[in-house]
């Protein structure tokens, strides 16, 4: 399956990368060859397969509503970009 | 042209589980800013989510009680946009394969019972919280929110008119309150819905378009908004034009709406399933597990109070909607009261005092309301004595007993005393004497009140009653 260069920047631009004229080249190549399998997969007759939803056969891993203590808040901001005693600092957003 | 309008929800509702949805965190509203974080809530590389049990216990009470089918296999899957309360850049949710699945609630409308579909209960977790500094240039976040579980609760476009959604909500949050999947509490927004909203010729089969609405905070906006979007549509047509498919924001303050985004920048999720989470499979034997414990819902306790007690529909109705009302209506009449009179208070001075007053619960103990009743009907106090013990009750809940103590409001009940006010009363009314005597009866009701003043209404009016129409008489 063709991939335009348009598509990638779609996702590129979905997953907010910025890529050279070099990069979506490249990426346009990895792509087709990414889907172009899946396409492969898509000639297998898989009717009446439930799709599958995890590649490990195991089901149910709970755990129990039981509190543990959180983190000191230092240790939680210590590696923030920007912050302020208490909270994490971000560029002003308002929706 | 007549046209109706086509209305469906989406709620979302914070579940009350102990903690968080995928770590131990606390799932506790307030709390200093970022102090129930660690590093799976806030989104460090590496870390795993782990489901927490309860989340999915109680998905499937709230789907048990909305009627749904439970789904046997269900995923998670991965919701992917970018904002900073989202520290993942990613929301677990749920895309093809929700818990609950083809549900319905049945409301009364004027009379008229309703069914409303609901398409899916999904669970998903919440996202943190943006402070915005006023004076700074950036925004704060907290992200104690962040993870705390949810389900989303998504209506069929069954409801018709503002009344009907707003009656929908009332009763979707007793379900939840009965339950106890979520506390509910619209002020810390516990609970919080999305309205899709549009507008076709009365006739018509095919759906208008649709616009959304968001930042509903409370069910008295979600009217508002209803009403105001119907109204703006209907405008639209009525001008020739076409409504644009668009998410807007609603502005309870201005009472306005106005466009977030349009349908052509509409995001795209890409939602994938959750690599980090295994499937969630539901058995009979859990879900009868869960079945066995899903209380009376509210629409039985009504009919049970009309029954078993002789309320009024009316009042059984507004009682039983909150569950906090009819557990405090129940304990009230375990510890004594008659059921009329218990319902009388409540749908009456005490409704009115917690609607003046936004309240979501009752201050005082059901026992002090029992105590109040038990010393009207004993005599000690007066009906109008009441209200007052009742409204220090609002402001500082004590021992009724003591506020009447405090307030020095025992009604008068002996006969000594009430027989020399109404001798005083009788001295200082000769006008109004001869009018009674000249058979005006409104004399009789003015020198009741002269004798309840004298007493500064603490007489007791059956006894002022007894005794001013004997020393009248005898004269
Ligand atoms: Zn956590």
């Amino acid at each position: 399956m063709a991939i335009t260069k348009e598509q990638v920047l779609h996702v590129a631009k979905l997953a907010r990368l910025n890529l050279t004229d070099e990069e979506t080249e490249r990426l346009r190549g990895d792509m087709e060859n990414i889907i172009g399998f899946a396409d492969k997969l898509n000639e297998l007759d898989t009717e009446g397969v439930v799709p599958t939803a995890h590649a490990i056969p195991m089901q149910n891993a709970f755990r129990e509503d039981v509190v543990i203590p959180s983190y000191d808040r230092e240790a939680i901001l210590q590696n923030a970009p920007d912050r302020d005693e208490e909270a994490f600092v971000v560029p002003k957003v308002v929706e | 042209m007549d046209y109706e309008t086509v209305i469906g929800l989406e709620i979302h509702a914070e579940l009350s589980t102990n903690t968080k949805i995928y770590c131990g965190c606390k799932n506790e509203f307030g709390g200093e800013p970022n102090t129930h974080v660690c590093p799976v809530c806030s989104g460090m590389p590496g870390t795993l989510p782990v489901l927490n049990k309860k989340v999915v216990d109680y998905a499937i009470k709230a789907g048990l009680a909305m009627n749904c089918d439970i789904t046997p296999y269900g995923k998670q899957d991965r919701k992917n946009y970018f904002y900073p309360d989202l520290p993942k850049a990613y929301q677990i949710s749920q895309f093809d394969l929700p818990v609950c699945q083809h549900g319905h609630i049945d409301i009364e409308v004027e009379g008229q019972k309703r069914t409303i579909g609901i398409t899916r209960i999904h669970i998903e977790e919440d996202a943190g919280k943006l402070v915005h500094d006023d004076y700074g240039s950036g925004s704060m976040v907290d992200y104690n929110r962040c993870g705390v579980p949810l389900i989303e609760i998504v209506t069929e476009p069954d409801l018709r008119s503002s009344e009907e959604a707003r009656v929908f909500l009332d009763t979707l949050k007793s379900i939840l309150e009965y339950t106890e999947v979520s506390d509910c509490k619209m002020q810390e927004g516990s609970l919080r819905c999305d309205v899709n909203v549009s507008v076709r010729p009365v006739g018509q089969k095919e759906f208008g378009t649709r616009c959304e609405m968001k930042n509903v905070n409370s069910f008295r906006a979600a009217v508002r908004a209803m009403d105001y979007e119907r109204k703006r549509q209907i405008e639209v047509l009525e001008d020739g034009g076409e409504v644009v498919q668009e998410t807007r924001r609603w502005d309870d303050t201005r009472g306005m709406s106005v466009v977030l985004r349009s349908k052509e920048d509409a995001q795209d999720y890409r939602y994938f399933p959750e690599p980090d989470l295994v499937p969630i499979v539901i058995s009979d034997e859990w879900i009868e597990e869960i079945r066995a414990t899903i209380p009376e819902m509210p629409a039985q306790r009504k009919a049970r109070y009309v029954s078993e007690y002789g309320l009024p529909e009316y009042d059984a109705f507004i009682i039983t909607a909150s569950k906090h009302m009819a557990d405090f209506f129940d304990a009230c009449v375990a510890a004594g009261a008659t059921p009329k009179t218990v319902a009388n208070w409540l749908m009456g001075d005490i409704l009115k005092v917690m609607n003046d007053k936004e309240l979501e619960e009752i201050p005082f103990a059901a026992a002090d309301l029992a105590k109040l009743i038990a010393l009207i009907e004993g005599g000690t106090i007066s009906n109008s004595a009441a209200k007052k013990v009742l409204d220090e009750m609002f402001a500082n809940p004590h021992d009724p007993e003591e506020i009447v103590k405090e307030k020095g409001l025992v009604q008068i009940s002996d006969e000594g005393a009430i027989k020399a006010l109404v001798d005083e009363v009788i001295a200082a009314n000769p006008q109004s004497v001869a009018d009674y005597k000249a058979g005006k009866g409104k004399a009789m009701g003015f020198l009741v009140g002269q004798c309840m003043k004298a007493s500064q209404g603490k007489a007791n009016p059956q006894l002022i009653n007894k005794l001013l129409k004997e020393a009248l008489e005898a004269l």
